[in-house]
């Protein structure tokens, strides 16, 4: 008898439960996009900040005072420690190796170019590297993504070169054109602006720079372009003063500190630093933007729960004849309660898997056209949101069906609500 | 007499007097409908007040959270040539109000075994300010103290003492008063103050960095002006902060935005469920009026008036509480309150209205179509 009056109820008065169910429905359809896109978008924007370049650069451990003004190194070419290029893959190979976006080595050489000492920039463009049975590309083209190519992006199996803009209109060359760089003429492929000091220098592919020098596997820093967790005390720990649990937490944390103490380890005699600048405010500018959406999200939240709750309950008072008549054919308080608490929980559980499926399409969407990628919904998320559903529905229900139940049921079947 | 003018009064006007009594009886003799729906006219209003005015207010705060990566312009005097004595004072009567712009001069000094290294000059107080990141032990605050690089530190002060560093035959005795750490090439300096730097070397500062808050547009303009006010320099933007910048920004304001819409559009649409709702609920006294002899006018503009005033009501304690709901997000999250934008209130008022009208059509044009005998029998 109470499934059937539930299932008739559903199936007669169609209009009404359409109305209560599309509340629901939207009410859940927001809730779940907005849960999915606020609990996403802290590594959306991290992606996003990699823009602003590498948050870790690598050094030979021995390494001796760079001399540097302008971004003109006057440090003999001879002097200092190099790193050896042999070692770069294996950066693919740490255990954050995921959270690397990208590397880009970087060797500056001092060349003569139309009678002026320039300074020749070796590195990655965009190579391919084999790490194990991992193929990847990296190079500058990742790590710095603000640098623009007027022409081609030179090949790094090449010998051709990109010149910057103000040393390109310095001694009038254009792309195609050749120059010559210790004694070997070389092609130019691009005319290079970065709006920094690179605008003044030759950037080549590095083995071109290893051979200006003649050191063939010489790098003399890395830059690496990692995603991290923002730092917290435990971050600023020292690795060496902490023991077991603490210290696998410390080291499987993406923290920037505990990335670079990685890159030490994978690559042999180097020094590797967060850069602070980048590091220290992504971490600010993600809390910051992770907050607000959380805070949106709660907003959004106690909206759609709120709008919930004022559907069923108006669904309700609709209802009191219904009710006025049940108890006048001796219905107790507790099965009219029931019969229509049941109600709203079929109607939340039907709404409420609807909804979620909305919400998944609708954050996808939103993932989709503003930040050209997945955005994923965890199956966890489910359960989740169809429990809050059915709790706002019966905390929208339970004022009203308790003084619907209390009515007179003469008054009621009268009319006189 | 009170009671002649009273008569008078109500003789003149007695429609309206009608009209305003049933409104306000209306909404007392059915608290609980009608504080329902007006809850909901409430939360949707304030919810979408809350979510506008942090529309427009959290991109400012966001911009400036940007401006903790330090400078986006860079103004550098010519190739081996320092500023003029007054260049600082031309930028910054250039830049607006709230800018910071932080001279730097730079010499290549020797260590008394013949080593070089890089040393520079600047006001500490807004290095301070403008580059937030440098980790520094303690800043110099006496006349010959000395900001030592982590790493420069190895090569002049392995000890902490004091030590020598001579430019050009002259020679500085400098304390080393803290130690800077940020990863990148200031490691590998030693920084002094303006005023020492300046009678040590006899140099001016060489580069001076800005950091301008505004939008990509104010910030171009201010470019502009800093190449028109001094031209013998080379005033470049930091492209790597502007862009990185532009495009979190941008993305920030996509995610913004939609989720504004989503939220209004929910709102909105739960409203109108709940208000049809409401007004529906209402047909006996629909039937009533029509049956005593009310034209379909006056109906329909006793129902849209209802609409209306609630929708008014609504939208201003809506308004209160989403300006005070955005008020406390701001403050929660980037520690500064949201200002309240008066703007957004005729914006939420309309729709209200519009939103309260929408609702009270559907069902009213619904019921005309009934006989008012038939809706009074409960059919």
């Amino acid at each position: 008898m109470f499934v059937r009056l539930v299932y008739e109820s559903f199936r007669r008065q169609k209009r009404r439960k359409l109305l209560a169910g599309v509340a629901v429905m939207l009410g859940v359809c927001v809730a779940t996009a907005m849960i999915a896109v606020a609990t996403d978008i802290g590594d959306k924007i991290n992606r996003e900040l990699r823009a602003i370049g590498a948050n870790l650069v690598v050094t030979p451990q021995e390494d001796t005072l760079d001399v540097e003004i302008g971004g003109v190194n006057l440090k003999p070419p001879s002097d200092g420690a190099y790193l050896n290029e042999a070692h770069l893959p294996k950066i693919k190979g740490m255990f954050w190796r995921n959270n690397i976006v990208g590397f880009a080595p970087m060797l500056p050489v001092s060349v003569n170019l139309a009678g002026a000492n320039t300074t020749l920039l070796g590195t990655y463009f965009a190579k391919h590297i084999q790490f194990g049975k991992q193929n990847f590309v990296t190079g500058v083209q990742t790590t710095h993504p603000w640098w623009k190519v007027q022409g081609e992006w030179p090949d790094d199996g090449s010998q051709s070169i990109l010149l910057g803009e103000r040393l390109a209109a310095r001694i009038a060359r254009h792309p195609g054109d050749q120059v010559e760089i210790a004694g070997q003429g070389h092609a130019i492929s691009g005319i290079l602006s970065t709006g920094g000091v690179e605008d003044d220098q030759i950037v080549a592919p590095l083995s071109l720079a290893q051979d200006v020098i003649g050191k063939p596997g010489a790098v003399r820093r890395i830059y690496v372009s990692a995603l991290t967790k923002p730092e917290d005390a435990f971050a600023r720990r020292d690795p060496a003063s902490l023991r077991g649990p603490e210290y696998d937490r410390w080291y499987c944390s993406p923290y920037p500190q505990s990335i670079a103490y990685q890159l030490q380890e994978a690559i042999p005699h180097s020094h590797a630093e967060q850069i602070r600048q980048v590091a220290q405010n992504e971490g600010t500018v993600l809390s910051r933007i992770k907050g607000l959406m959380l805070l949106i999200t709660v907003a959004a939240l106690l909206a759609s729960a709120l709008a919930v709750s004022a559907a069923m309950a108006t669904a309700i008072f609709e209802r009191r004849r219904e009710i006025g008549l049940m108890k006048a054919l001796g219905a107790g308080d507790f099965p009219v309660s029931a019969l229509f608490f049941a109600e709203a929980t079929l109607l939340a559980l039907i709404s409420g898997l609807v909804g979620f499926l909305g919400g998944a399409l609708l954050a996808r969407q939103i993932g989709r056209s503003i930040f050209a990628s997945q955005i994923t919904i965890e199956p966890v998320l489910l359960p989740i949101i169809l429990a809050i559903a059915i709790g706002v529905t019966f905390a929208g229900s339970t004022l009203a069906i308790r003084r619907a139940v209390k009515f007179d049921p003469v008054y009621a079947l009268r009319g006189e609500a | 007499m009170n009671f002649e003018l009273a008569k008078q009064r109500r003789s003149a006007a007695p429609h309206r007097s009608m009209f305003l009594r049933m409104l306000i009886r209306a909404a007392v003799l059915r608290r609980g409908r009608a504080a329902a729906a007006l809850l909901a006219m409430v939360v949707a209003a304030g919810v979408t007040t809350a979510i506008l005015n942090l529309y427009v207010d959290t991109q400012t705060k966001l911009r400036e959270q940007f401006r903790n990566y330090g400078a986006n312009i860079v103004v550098v005097a010519r190739e081996g040539q320092t500023f003029s004595p007054d260049a600082l004072r031309i930028v910054n009567s250039t830049i607006a109000d709230g800018s910071l712009a932080v001279p730097f001069g730079y010499v290549v000094a020797r260590t008394p075994d013949g080593r070089s290294i890089v040393v520079s000059g600047t006001d500490f107080d807004k290095v301070r300010k403008l580059d937030n990141w440098w980790s520094v032990t303690a800043w110099p605050q006496k006349k010959a103290e000395a900001l030592v690089g982590s790493r420069a530190a190895k090569l002049v002060t392995p000890q902490g003492k004091v030590f020598d560093l001579s430019f050009q035959g002259r020679t500085i005795h400098l304390a080393p008063a803290g130690m800077l750490k940020t990863g990148a090439a200031e490691d590998n300096r030693v920084y002094l103050s303006l005023s020492d730097f300046e009678s040590w070397t006899g140099l001016q500062p060489s580069t001076i960095e800005i950091a301008v808050s505004g939008s990509a547009q104010e910030v171009n303009g201010t470019i502009r002006n800093l190449q028109r006010a001094s031209p013998d320099a080379e005033v470049r933007p930091v492209r790597q902060i502007v862009e990185g910048e532009a495009r979190v920004l941008g993305k920030m304001r996509s995610t913004l935005l939609a989720s504004a819409v989503l939220i209004i559009l929910t709102a909105a649409l739960c409203l109108l469920a709940t208000l049809t709702g409401w007004v529906f609920d209402r047909r006996r006294d629909f039937a009533i009026m029509k049956a005593l002899g009310a034209s379909a006018a006056l109906i329909n503009g006793f129902f849209a008036a209802e609409a209306a005033a609630l929708g008014a009501v609504g939208s201003v304690l809506g308004f209160a509480l989403g300006v005070g709901a955005a008020t406390w997000i701001g403050r929660a999250n980037f520690h500064a309150p949201v200002a309240p934008r008066l703007s957004v209130f005729p914006v939420i008022l309309a729709g209200s209205i519009l939103v309260a009208l929408l609702a009270a059509i559907v069902p009213i044009s619904l019921l005309q179509r009934f006989q008012p005998a038939n809706i009074l029998r409960g059919e």
